[in-house]
């Protein structure tokens, strides 16, 4: 049941993905700017973390592992909102009304300055994730799944859902939508654009730490440099399920990963050996070419005719 | 006091300057419109009264408060509403989450519902297409809904720009009647209109707006009678 288990193996992948993508499709949603800083913020979540997980182990704590991942999460999300919420201020508000080009550049620097600021806290090499996390398999017809993936799997998609409510139930939710649609107008009805931005931010910021600590406990590990790939598949899912589209996010998210994984899986056969499964990176670019060349909206991208 | 009073407002983008110094002033229960030309500078005086534009020189107050001092998202809850060119709705939210943003700075839902029913009865088509993303109206339609958003903000103050603008006559007529049924009901407003003839037969006092310049102001009987806004405006 080799195809069931990549299935498996690009869902986990895939809702991840989707996680992160949410991120850069809220930013991109709402003042069209690609914040190519989200990939670092995942990586300081995982780092945060586990940093917090060796603390608590030094002091002695001994809670179940769940709950000592748990409790390191409640000091990440935090501290990685704060960073989305400075970085909004601090390197993208003084330029809102700056060519696009300007803060593009931007992002690209600042996810440089804190891949150097993570080597210079937590150095080069790969961190290991502390074994706290059940990783025994559950067999589901012949593929296998550990109990920490099924977990990653349903806490996205609950943490989706959740996200989509509050999107299209709440104030806050109408008001970013209206702010990405006009904010001049958004303005004139009493909404703070300064505030509905920063939540924006703020809010994708969470998304990437939980998406970040998920990667690391999946692997056993994080590193400095683990946002920029990850953060970039992130992004080619957001513009595969439609840039802005936080619904194409989530689908482009999940196919982005059961294609990565697929392709991983089945390289080797395809090519006769020549090219093996550590080319599974090629994929998500691949599908990123293809998209931009054949339809640059995406998946869900804008289809809703607008009158002046 | 006048509820509200420009005095010496000048405004300029980069170099340009779009109004030259110009003095209004709007009482309580009034409605007033503001008619000149395409580029006398009308848009830019209403967006400067909002916040949206920040004026060179010149003072503002509105209800005893520094217009050029208040954050555009604080206007609203002070009782200003614009209603902007093109009508500005949220083309990809529905019909009734744009009313829903009209009344975005209140806190009494229920009153919110009883008024959202109240702005259905006066434009049914709103009613029938609740469900609708905005951006599917017609441009009447749109009108209608971003008046009806106007009056959920529960304005002192309404500032109209253009309502009339790319309508049929027969929806302008009606758009008309909403703008005296609003008034009727004790709502400050300041018109803005390139239909001179119809906003001057609506309105208590007029302004004529020239190159950024008042040149003319008065009741609108007077100046809808006068030869000078005959010829310039009305074509007569």
């Amino acid at each position: 049941m080799d195809f069931l288990q990549q299935i498996l193996n690009g869902l986990v992948l895939g809702s991840i993905y989707a996680l992160i993508a949410l991120g850069y499709t809220m930013v991109y949603g709402i003042m069209g700017l690609i914040n190519f800083a989200h990939g670092e913020v995942t990586m300081i979540g995982a780092m945060v973390t586990i940093t917090v997980l060796g603390v608590l182990a030094n002091a002695g704590v001994d809670l179940p592992g769940a709950v000592m991942v748990l409790l390191a999460l409640m000091v990440a999300i935090p501290v990685c909102m704060l960073l989305g919420f400075t970085i909004e201020r601090v390197a993208y508000r003084p330029l809102r009304n700056a060519p696009r080009l300007a803060p593009l550049i931007t992002a690209i620097g600042l996810s440089i300055v804190l891949q150097n600021l993570a080597i210079l806290i937590w150095g080069r090499n790969y961190i290991p994730f502390p074994p706290l996390l059940p990783h025994d398999s559950v067999n589901i017809f012949g593929a296998s799944i550990t109990v920490l993936q099924v977990v990653i799997i349903f806490l996205a998609i609950a943490i989706m859902v959740g996200l989509l409510l509050m999107v299209e139930k709440t104030k806050l939710g109408r008001a970013m939508r209206a702010t990405s649609q006009n904010p001049a107008v958004a303005g004139l009805m009493g909404v703070n654009v300064n505030t509905v931005i920063s939540m924006t931010f703020v809010i994708g910021a969470g998304l990437g730490a939980i998406a970040g600590v998920m990667v690391a406990a999946n692997y056993d590990q994080a590193h400095s440099h683990m946002g920029f790939l990850i953060g970039l598949k992130a992004f080619t899912a957001a513009v595969l399920g439609g840039i802005g589209n936080l619904g194409g996010a989530v689908v482009g998210g999940i196919l982005l990963g059961v294609i990565e994984s697929l392709g991983a899986g089945y390289i080797g056969d395809l090519t006769g050996g020549f090219l093996g499964s550590h080319y599974q990176d090629i994929f998500a670019f691949m599908v990123l070419i293809l998209v931009l060349v054949f339809r640059p909206s995406g998946l869900l991208g804008e289809r809703v005719a607008e009158r002046a | 006091m006048s509820l509200l009073e420009v005095k010496k407002l000048e405004v300029a983008y980069g170099g340009i300057q779009a109004v030259k110094g110009i003095d209004l002033h709007i009482e309580q229960g009034e409605l007033v419109t503001l008619i000149g030309a395409n580029g006398a500078g009308k848009t830019t005086t209403l967006k400067t009264l909002v916040g949206l534009v920040k004026p060179k020189s010149g003072s503002i107050s509105y209800d005893g408060n520094d217009c050029t001092k208040i954050p555009v998202h604080h206007f609203v809850s002070k009782g200003l509403s614009l209603v902007p060119e093109g009508r500005g709705v949220f083309s990809r939210l529905t019909v009734e989450e744009n009313l829903r943003m009209g009344a975005f700075y209140r806190n009494d839902p229920n009153a919110i519902n009883a008024e959202i029913e109240h702005v259905y009865e006066l434009f049914p088509r709103l009613k029938e297409r609740y469900k609708q993303l905005a951006g599917t109206l017609s441009g009447g339609e749109q009108q209608m809904l971003a008046m009806g958003r106007a009056i959920l903000a529960k304005p002192k103050l309404l500032l109209l720009d253009e309502p009339s603008m790319g309508l049929a006559p027969i929806i302008v007529q009606k758009i008309f009647e909403i703008v005296k049924m609003i008034s009727q009901q004790g709502v400050t407003i300041l018109l803005v209109e390139q239909n001179a003839k119809l906003a001057l037969e609506v309105s208590d006092r007029g302004y004529v707006m020239e190159s950024g310049k008042i040149t003319m102001s008065g009741p609108a009987q007077e100046l809808l009678h006068s030869d000078a806004v005959k010829k310039a405006y009305l074509g007569e």
